[in-house]
């Protein structure tokens, strides 16, 4: 093993650093120069501050070197990761740019301090193919959510969720290293590649799948199933998404899901390759396709369900999430690069949709103090763009064109299906409880454009006529918009960044 | 062929008329009675300068026009008229201003009544004119709705009830048609009238219909008549005939005594229309296979309604039943004409006759019955509505004029020689007796109970003692005596003189029969 | 230039979102210009391209990655139906006149939905004919829950998850044959011509079949038109009757039966007498044919009458493909647009003309206000509406439901049986409509409305008088249509078809 170069390493890991260090700056202006300044200002500028540094660290990423690969590939520079790392710098502007409005808390450097940690924590994630860089960063990451979905100290929701988040996540960790224990001993090496060297040497001596490799496979399932809320791995996610500051919620939905599935992706594809069985329809193989199959099918099946007899927008934004991992496991089922592909559109329109919807639910329930669907009677009289916005949102998650979250499950399904015709239910039950889930967005957009507005609210908005919303929010909210509209107008924009980038990077 | 398209001129010139009256009936009731009459004159005028043009010595369709329409369905505008399109043109200009006369007191949206009539003008022309099966049909069925309307909206206290009789009834007739056409459509793919009746001729209709559609559970005659039957079904509804009869006493009870005219005068023609130019010449064979059913329905007809006018107590169903027993006379002359005579010589000569009877009785019909149901429209004019046969009496001498003309026309009906009714009525009598003789016999039946129920009505009408109900009955105007004089003078025209309608016929006739080769 | 159409109506969308508040006439005008604008462009378009062949509008690439392409064509069939959308949207905006309520937002939806229309019928490329069919669906809920009335949540979310469900399976079989084909093209022309196995067509045909077949109302997955139609405005229930119960259609006869055509043929065995989904899909044509005209026949509200007769009349249309022979075939689409023109027409009369002044639409109710005297136009207007839809000579219904039952009598003889069967009642729910609502016998106790209906207005009597001089132009020379329809039907991309059975 080659001394370590530090100037290298530094090199390499600029955008990070530039991350953190802003991460502080934002933290020193805020404790030291606004002290006494409105909440409103702190968080404006506070984000202001930390989007600057993501646009740094994005500028940084775009002229970085092609492909690198440090102290045997624990850390990793290629396009590929490159994208993600930009999605996921790009996920944090927005979040800070929606909470910039925000009056939950007093601590407004020590938020922006953790949503940034946090995004490091994710960069490093997706920028890894080491078993132990992966553990390590998503503890960062793991670490910083649940403070941040304790943020808001005044609310007894949020400190339960904080908690039941905390010891699920902590669970969830445990099972990941206990199969990350598990791969070690079976191939005595933390490199992903090398775990596959492995259990290809495995296979070739004895055809069966190693029952010590089944074990590792099931535990690693259940420690990313936990992170990306897939059922039976979900019983945080309502919790957190209802109690959690509304910034809090959308970055978890958002950034922290974009992080994790292109992770279990990596880890599953490159790792596990060689143990992979067979999801095909009368023809199940054992392997971790199979698992991941029947996971991505109870998901989508329940979670879709469940969200239908929601009657909070916020519940009902975690079921769908839960339905949305399942679409997106399947993905990782098909495992091609075709649907690598799919899996990074389709999981970064999901987040842009999600932080735009839990942007206005934001707005909503500064307004009304809840985000119960009653609250959201009459919107489109009170606030028209904002409404145009939450439309958007909604039906792009329902998978309606020309939104980008239409293409995104075109291309997935066809990616999968292109993978093998046995997978053909897997679709088959995608596409039927998609139609389901456009029952429930549109229960939200009925309250909204068709419910007239509450008898009091209709009288005080003699006064005020629209909402106020804060610039930088609305701002947020319409980039967002507006970015879906064009992804969904336009796919190839993305697409084509991202075929390239997997070209590149040869995976 | 490509000279002036006068029967589509003809055929659309009410139809610009019913808009100009609608347009004006709201403002001016008075102005759209006279627009729409000055309209029916003027389609009157057209239709004689048409008569003058008209070859008389040919038998061959004249004015024709011929214009590719639809080509995925192998349908022509096609028009024509020989002497029966004429026969029929001419009553049909006769008989609507009559019934626009008779229908002078009506009040209530004046217009729209006008425009319907002239509308329904349009249809018969139409159907009279046409010689495509599919623009045929187009008039066909659209003359229902005007005479749906004029039936509902302006007639007696069960008008719903009798127009929905009267459309259902003949919607199914239609329908029945409308199938049997198909079916022979999508054998040869033609609709042309005069295609399909040189098909018929040549003997290769109904096996190509039985090669196309094969339906080998039925033997190719069982086929033919199946398809005869349907088209069958649609005239023997609209003339009609015994069985399918039973919507039109109501219809022409209820109905405005105004439109009564035009059913009886124009419509009915419509299914003695068709049967002359669609029955005959294309289903020729299949009406001898069953001569002699048709024969007793045309018996039945004749007779049962002769009888059933006796029982009647309201003028104008005694009419309507008359109506149905006259045109009764028109059918038994055309099925004998479809007799198997072997070529006799002497026995065609006898179809001749009953042809050229039929057609005058469908002429003397035609102006008699309206002449008649006007005579009940003034009567009811003078008397608020009441026209029940023991409501009046000796009214001879409270209204001597009107009695007088109503006389003559009631005689016409009865067949009394020197008036038009004779002529037709022997005619056809004349003919059939040596070619049915049985079926002859049986409708003389008929002609001594039509004499005893008119004589009826002379005598508890207008004879016997005076109803002092009835003592300040006014007597016909002028201008009602003028615009009655042409009719009445016509019936003693034609009966002294009928070459004037048989003179334009007769060839048409001689070529119809001619064609009926078996 | 034809492709303008979808780029006005969606520009029309968005002005009218930018219009000051509270502003309806100007709204009004603004979507009636977008909407006249559209409809003279496919009037010039109909009107220079008589031959009827498939030409390319636009082509451009899209998602180059995929094979996607931004390509728009039109050949006949999409031409009539077309010219039908422009026809519908100009007097549907005529019938909406009176909308004061969310104005603006009204015709937003209104032109959303008619780009999008337009969009299917002019998509050559699968996914963007997908793309345009989805866009329908929400306009169409917002159309109805806002602005509708007896129940109208229900019938728009109804109708929605039924649009929804039927566009989820035709794309799981557009899908499945873009990836089957591995062509990299979503290009009708190019699926058209891959000779998909007779295995997996003999499942992905009915799949998608169904799918479209759902929005044209087939039997027994109509159930969302009468309680969509009732629910709806008067000029979206033009809409949804007048065009978008034709997109499911017009998805059945371009994409289904184009690209799996031996899903027709025959299956090798029979079950219960059917032998294939041809003959299955005719039988539950003809069962909607029967079935919708005998429950219009006893519905007391009138909206309902007009609901079902939507779903005889769409048997027609489905029993006119299932026919395979050119007369059915364009007789159905000759049907589509006549019934789409006359479907407008009586729902604007019930809708408009009769409900928006009466506020109610049953007919027992309706009977004793004598309208024929108080909306005298309204009546005329019925009963031509009327006479036309029972497939009345001289008007379009006749023409292309004469063609239908000729094809069918080739295709299916005894069926032929039902069909007039189905054509008697529905002359006779019209009928006892028209009676009921219109000359039900008041005697003298009519009861004068109070208080006294509005006139007819000037837009009312345009709309109406457009769409009867439609349904009459086709009636009395359907050649105009079928110039265009004909060579469309014999073009490639119908060859297909042979194999499943076209004679």
């Amino acid at each position: 093993m080659n001394a370590t170069n530090y100037a290298q390493l530094f090199q390499f890991a600029l955008p990070e650093v530039i991350v953190v260090v802003t991460a502080l700056i934002a933290l020193a202006v805020d404790l030291l120069f606004l002290r006494a300044s409105s909440t409103r200002l702190r968080f404006t500028i506070a984000a202001i501050l930390g989007s600057l540094g993501c646009a740094g660290a994005i500028l940084r990423l775009l002229h970085s070197p092609e492909q690198a690969s440090l102290l045997n590939g624990m850390l990793l520079a290629n396009p590929l990761t490159h994208l993600v790392q930009i999605a996921l710098l790009a996920v944090a502007i927005s979040t800070l740019l929606i909470s910039a409005g925000s009056t939950f808390t007093e601590h407004i450097g020590e938020f922006v301090l953790l949503i940034l940690i946090a995004t490091a924590g994710m960069m490093f994630l997706v920028g890894s193919q080491d078993l132990l860089v992966i553990f390590i960063s998503l503890e960062l990451l793991s670490l910083s959510l649940y403070i941040l979905t304790a943020f808001d100290k005044s609310s007894a929701q949020s400190s339960e969720a904080a908690l039941k988040y905390f010891l699920f996540g902590g669970m969830s960790a445990a099972f990941l290293l206990f199969g990350f224990s598990l791969l070690y001993g079976f191939s005595n090496s933390t490199s992903l590649p090398r775990i596959a060297d492995a259990i290809h040497a495995a296979y070739a001596s004895n055809p069966h799948l190693n029952p010590l490799l089944a074990i590792a496979i099931v535990t690693t399932v259940i420690g990313f199933g936990f992170k990306v809320a897939a059922f039976p791995f979900h019983f945080w996610a309502p919790d957190v998404y209802q109690g959690a500051p509304a910034p809090s919620a959308a970055f978890i939905a958002s950034g922290s899901k974009v992080a994790s599935f292109f992770i279990f992706f990596q880890v599953m594809v490159v790792g596990f390759a060689g143990a992979e069985g067979s999801a095909r329809w009368l023809h199940f193989v054992p392997g971790w396709v199979a698992v991941l199959a029947i996971v991505a099918a109870l998901s989508m099946v329940l979670g879709n369900l469940v969200a239908i007899v929601q009657s909070h927008v916020r519940r009902l934004l975690a079921y769908s999430a839960i339905a949305h991992a399942g679409y997106m496991l399947l993905a990782l089922v098909a495992h091609t690069q075709q649907s690598l592909a799919a899996l990074l559109y389709y999981v970064v329109t999901y987040a842009l949709a999600t932080l735009g919807a839990f942007g206005v639910v934001a707005i909503v329930e500064q307004r009304t103090g809840g985000d119960r669907l009653s609250d959201f009677d009459g919107l489109s009289r009170l606030s028209p763009v904002l409404s145009a916005c939450m439309f958007i949102f909604l039906l792009s998650l329902a998978g309606i064109p020309p939104l980008a979250g239409f293409f995104g499950k075109f291309y997935l399904f066809v990616s999968v299906l292109d993978s093998g015709p046995g997978l053909l239910w897997l679709i088959v039950l995608a596409i039927a409880m998609s139609a389901v889930s456009l029952y429930y967005y549109l229960q939200v957009l009925k309250r909204i454009y068709v419910a007239n507005p509450a008898a009091e609210v209709a009288n005080a908005s003699a006064q005020a006529a629209t909402i106020r919303t804060p610039f930088l929010s609305q701002a947020g909210i319409i980039l967002l918009a507006a970015g879906i509209v064009i992804l969904g107008c336009a796919p190839h924009l993305l697409l084509e960044w991202i075929h390239a980038a997997i070209r590149a990077s040869g995976i | 062929m490509n000279a002036f398209p006068w029967l589509t001129v003809l055929t659309a010139l009410p139809v610009a008329g019913a808009l100009v009256v609608l347009g004006v009936g709201s403002r001016n009731k008075a102005l759209a009675r006279w627009l729409a009459l000055g309209f029916s004159f003027l389609a009157l005028a057209l239709t004689l300068l048409l008569w003058c043009r008209f070859d008389s010595a040919s038998g061959v369709l004249q004015f024709q026009q011929q214009i590719p329409w639809i080509a995925a369905l192998g349908v022509e505008y096609h028009v024509g008229i020989d002497g029966l399109g004429l026969l029929m043109l001419l009553l049909t200009c006769i008989v609507v201003p009559i019934g626009m006369l008779a229908s002078w007191q009506i009040q209530e949206r004046v217009g729209l009544y006008f425009s319907l009539m002239l509308l329904l003008q349009t249809c018969l022309f139409g159907t009279f004119t046409a010689l495509n099966f599919f623009h045929w049909f187009i008039f066909w069925e659209l003359s229902l709705i005007p005479a749906f309307f004029l039936i509902k909206l302006w007639g007696g206290p069960r008008s719903t009830a009798a127009a929905t009789q009267f459309l259902v009834y003949t919607m199914v007739g239609s329908i029945a048609l409308l199938l049997a056409f198909l079916a022979i459509f999508l054998a040869t793919g033609k609709f042309d009238f005069i295609d399909l009746a040189q098909l018929a001729q040549s003997g290769h209709l109904m096996p190509a219909v039985i090669a196309k559609l094969g339906w080998h559970r039925f033997s190719p005659h069982h086929v033919a008549l199946i398809i005869f039957a349907g088209a069958f079904l649609g005239f023997a509804v609209k003339v009609p005939l015994v069985p399918f009869h039973t919507w039109l006493p109501s219809a022409y009870t209820e109905a405005p005594t105004g439109t009564t005219i035009l059913l009886t005068g124009a419509m009915s023609k419509m299914g003695l229309y068709g049967f002359l130019r669609i029955l005959l010449p294309i289903f020729g064979a299949q009406m001898q296979a069953v001569l002699t059913p048709l024969l007793w329905l045309a018996v039945a007809t004749v007779v049962l309604s002769a009888y059933a006018a006796l029982a009647q107590k309201d003028l104008k169903r005694i009419f309507a039943y008359s109506s149905i027993n006259h045109l009764g006379y028109c059918l038994l002359g055309i099925f004998a004409v479809v007799k198997f005579t072997g070529g006799d010589a002497a026995l065609t000569a006898e179809k001749y006759a009953a042809m050229n009877g039929v057609f005058l009785q469908i002429f003397n019909h035609a102006l008699t019955a309206a002449t008649l149901f006007w005579f009940v429209a003034m009567l009811e004019k003078r008397t608020g509505g009441l026209r029940g046969l023991n409501d009046f009496g000796g009214l001879r001498k409270v209204i001597p004029v009107f009695t007088g003309l109503m006389g003559i026309a009631l005689f016409s009906s009865l067949g009394l020689p020197g008036l038009n009714g004779f002529v037709g009525e022997f005619l056809i009598f004349k003919g059939s007796f040596p070619l049915v003789t049985w079926a002859t016999s049986l409708s003389v039946l008929g002609l001594l109970v039509t004499a005893i129920f008119i004589l009826g009505i002379l005598q508890r009408v207008f004879s016997g003692p005076l109803n002092e109900t009835w003592a300040t009955l006014p007597d016909l105007t002028t201008v009602e005596r003028l615009s009655l004089a042409p009719a009445i003078a016509l019936m003693f025209v034609i009966g002294l003189y009928p070459q004037l309608v048989l003179g334009f016929v007769n060839n048409t006739v001689i070529q119809l029969v001619q064609q009926l080769k078996f | 230039m034809l492709a303008w159409t979808i780029y006005i109506s969606f520009l029309g969308a968005l002005l009218l979102l930018l219009l000051p508040k509270g502003n309806a006439a100007a709204a009004r005008v603004l979507a009636l210009l977008a909407a006249v604008v559209a409809f003279a462009i496919t009037l010039t378009y109909f009107l220079e391209h008589r031959s009827g062949e498939m030409l390319t509008v636009t082509d451009a690439s899209w998602v180059p990655s995929l094979g996607i392409r931004y390509h728009l064509a039109a050949d006949g069939i999409s031409i009539v139906l077309l010219l039908l959308t422009g026809i519908i949207a100009v007097t549907g905006i005529l019938f909406s006149w009176n909308i004061e309520h969310r104005a603006k937002e009204f015709f937003a939806f209104y032109l959303l939905l008619i780009g999008a229309v337009y969009g299917v019928f002019l998509s050559y490329d699968l996914f963007l004919l997908f793309v345009f069919y989805e866009i329908v669906i929400i306009p169409k809920y917002f159309l109805i829950a806002i602005w509708g009335s007896t129940r109208r949540e229900y019938g728009a979310m109804k109708l929605v998850l039924y649009s929804f469900i039927g566009s989820a399976m035709v794309l799981i079989g557009l899908i499945a044959a873009y990836v089957v084909a591995g062509a990299k093209s979503m290009a009708l022309g190019d699926l058209a011509g891959f000779p998909f196995p007779a295995h997996f067509q003999i499942w992905a045909f009915p799949l998608v079949f169904v799918g479209f077949a759902i929005l044209a109302g087939l039997w027994p997955f109509h159930t969302w038109a009468p309680t969509g139609h009732v629910a709806a405005p008067t000029a979206a229930s033009m809409l949804l009757a007048g065009v978008v119960m034709k997109l499911g259609a017009y998805g059945c006869l371009r994409v289904a039966m184009t690209l799996f055509p031996l899903g027709l043929a025959p299956w090798g065995f029979h079950i219960l007498g059917l032998g294939s989904w041809r003959d299955v899909f005719a039988l539950l044509a003809v069962i909607g044919i029967v079935y919708g005209a005998l429950v219009a026949l006893v519905q007391k509200d009138f909206k309902f009458v007009i609901g079902y007769s939507s779903v005889s009349h769409m048997g027609f249309i489905l029993l006119g493909l299932m026919t395979l022979n050119q007369i059915g075939l364009s007789g159905a689409v000759v049907q589509m647009f006549s019934h789409g023109i006359l479907a407008g027409l009586l729902f604007a009369v019930v809708g408009r003309m009769v409900y928006d002044r009466t506020h109610t639409r049953d007919l027992a109710t309706l009977g004793p206000m004598n309208l024929n005297k108080a909306i005298p136009f309204a009546a005329v207007t019925f009963v031509v509406a009327g006479m036309a839809s029972m497939g009345l000579p001289g008007f379009s219904g006749f023409v292309a439901e004469l063609m239908i039952v000729i094809g069918v009598w080739r295709a299916f003889p005894i069926v032929t049986i039902f069909v007039g069967f189905g054509l008697v009642a529905g002359v006779a729910y019209i009928w006892r409509a028209m009676q009921k609502a219109f000359f039900a016998e008041v005697g003298h106790e009519a009861i004068p409305p109070h208080p006294p209906m509005p006139p007819i207005s000037i837009p009312e009597r345009l709309g109406a008088v457009l769409l009867i001089a439609a349904s009459v132009v086709v009636g009395i020379y359907p050649q105009l249509l079928l110039n265009v329809i004909v060579p469309a039907l014999n073009s490639p991309l119908f060859a297909g078809l042979h194999q499943g059975g076209w004679r």
